[in-house]
């Protein structure tokens, strides 16, 4: 009984005596790996070459600062509430008399946490965020032995004042 | 008995265990680094440059282990068993020919241990001992995978053994001596034996690659349906001279097949050199075979997968010992009527 009309008829047939022998597959097979032995392989050594990324690949976050190098970012909370991964958390301060050339806005982040293991580098962050202040760098966090460690704080987040970073090109992607 | 005879020969067996270990540790590296270059990958490369120190590292961390002697294991014969394994595998390199004779102010250094007249059934004489390393090892291990894969590896090698001699046997015919210096020296030049007794010659190195449990006979320790087979059990050094047994088995047999059907130390157009180059030359010859040899097993290894146990049993009863049988019997024929049809 015919139940579908995708059936195959199935090939059966009997090997010949030179496919019996085996032999000329084999060296089919020898020929094939050989010329693998001869191609070049993907691999990148990686800890001393750094595979290109694309100039808006999306790792490590950065912090940024604005022109006078006061931060932006005014712990609003935006990006947490935006990260699907949920590794984003932050403590907010008011800004003291005599701040004014540390914070850009009345009230800044104390504290601001990513963990760098519950990141899934999507995006969301810089995209919720409404002061411009978090961007993806095409850096890799750091490999480490100590699962604690993957715990970025403002010491490594926030962009150091003399050596500022680059985001024109992730902003573009957004403005785009 | 000669004192400078009884120097040359102890010289030369340091030498060849050197030599032999020094070679079977690097198979281990060479090994992985043909892996490697065959899947498009790299290999080992962080040990020194290029990786060259990994043996040494690989070896460290086998000393390095904890060393488990299972409670139900037969104590004596699972420490044994290892051991046999090792020298089985040393041993057989006592009677090949590894060059032609030195000559140094007068005194003639004989490249070769003993060339004892038998030396062939010597090699398989030594060879099937090397079945109880294996058998013992599974045995004691008093491992159901361990004792699985023993009996593979006997059985296996012992039907393997069967098709080996019979392939031999048109050799010796061809030949007429049972040493492997007469062989060696009957393939002067370029009229080695694989050109006269090419089918002898496939099925020899087939039976090689099974009786050295490499790929795609490697039933006797497949990962996948036997954890390790029969060293399933075995740790720490002791698991090392394991698989550094089956490294020298195969640097081993790769130089029984480069004198038996290769040539050994005969290179064409060797009669323009004499002496000590020469001897130096063929050596250098010998050694080039035997390691083309070694990354044949290699290659061989990373082409095929493994063979099914009764395509394996069909293949060497039903297959090679027909076959070889075959190539005796046409070897006759034509030793018999070759002088009488004018040939």
């Amino acid at each position: 009984m015919q139940l579908t009309n995708r059936s195959k008829v199935v090939s059966n047939k009997q090997m010949t005596l030179a496919e019996k022998m085996y032999l000329p597959a084999i060296l089919g097979g020898m020929w094939i790996t050989i010329r693998h032995f001869f191609r070049k392989g993907a691999t990148v050594r990686y800890p001393e070459v750094k595979r290109e990324v694309s100039t808006v690949y999306r790792g490590k976050h950065v912090l940024k600062r604005d022109e006078q190098g006061r931060e932006n970012c005014t712990a609003c909370g935006l990006c947490a509430v935006a990260c699907p991964a949920e590794a984003i958390t932050m403590d907010a301060a008011e800004r003291k008399k005599g701040e004014e050339h540390l914070y850009r806005e009345e009230k800044y982040a104390a504290k601001y946490e990513i963990n760098m293991l519950r990141c899934i580098f999507c995006g969301l962050c810089e995209e919720a965020c409404p002061k411009q202040a978090i961007y993806l760098t095409p850096e890799f966090p750091a490999a480490n032995y100590d699962r604690s460690n993957f715990i970025f704080g403002k010491d490594k987040l926030v962009e150091p004042i003399d050596k500022r970073i680059d985001v024109s090109l992730r902003k573009k992607v957004h403005t785009s | 008995m000669d004192l400078a005879l009884l120097l040359d020969k102890t010289i030369l067996i340091l030498i060849l265990f050197g030599v032999t270990l020094f070679i079977a540790m690097y198979s281990t590296y060479a090994e992985r680094k043909v892996a490697a270059f065959l899947q498009d990958r790299i290999g080992p490369d962080r040990a020194g440059p290029f990786g060259i120190l990994q043996p040494l590292a690989d070896g460290v961390k086998m000393f390095m282990k904890e060393e488990i002697i299972p409670n139900t294991a037969d104590k004596w014969l699972f420490i044994i068993g290892p051991g046999i394994a090792m020298c089985t595998a040393l041993m057989t390199s006592a009677v090949i020919p590894w060059g032609k004779n030195i000559t140094i102010g007068g005194h003639e250094i004989v490249l070769q241990v003993a060339d004892i007249n038998i030396g062939i059934l010597y090699v398989f004489g030594v060879v099937s001992l090397g079945v109880y390393g294996i058998m013992i090892g599974g045995w004691a291990s008093n491992n159901k995978f361990s004792l699985l894969g023993a009996i593979r590896a006997s059985s296996q090698m012992i039907s393997y053994e069967l098709a080996m001699g019979m392939a031999l046997i048109a050799i010796l015919m061809s030949t007429g001596s049972l040493s492997i210096r007469d062989i060696v020296e009957n393939q002067h030049g370029w009229h080695w034996n694989v050109l006269y007794q090419p089918l002898s010659c496939l099925i020899f190195i087939v039976c090689a690659f099974a009786e050295c449990n490499r790929t795609p006979f490697d039933l006797p320790e497949c990962e996948s349906e036997l954890v390790g087979g029969y060293h399933t059990e075995y740790s720490s050094m002791k698991l090392g001279f394991y698989l550094f047994a089956e490294y020298t088995n195969m640097f081993i047999s790769s130089a029984i097949i480069s004198s038996l059907y290769f040539g050994g130390y005969n290179f064409p157009g060797m009669d323009a050199f004499s002496g000590n180059t020469l001897a130096i030359i063929g050596t250098a010859v010998f050694f080039a075979k035997i390691f083309f040899f070694i990354f044949f097993f290699m290659w061989i290894r990373w082409t095929l997968p493994r063979f099914r146990y009764d395509q394996l049993m069909r293949l060497g009863w039903q297959v090679l010992i027909p076959l070889a049988i075959f190539n005796i019997l046409a070897t006759g024929t034509w030793m018999t009527f070759k002088g009488q049809l004018g040939f």
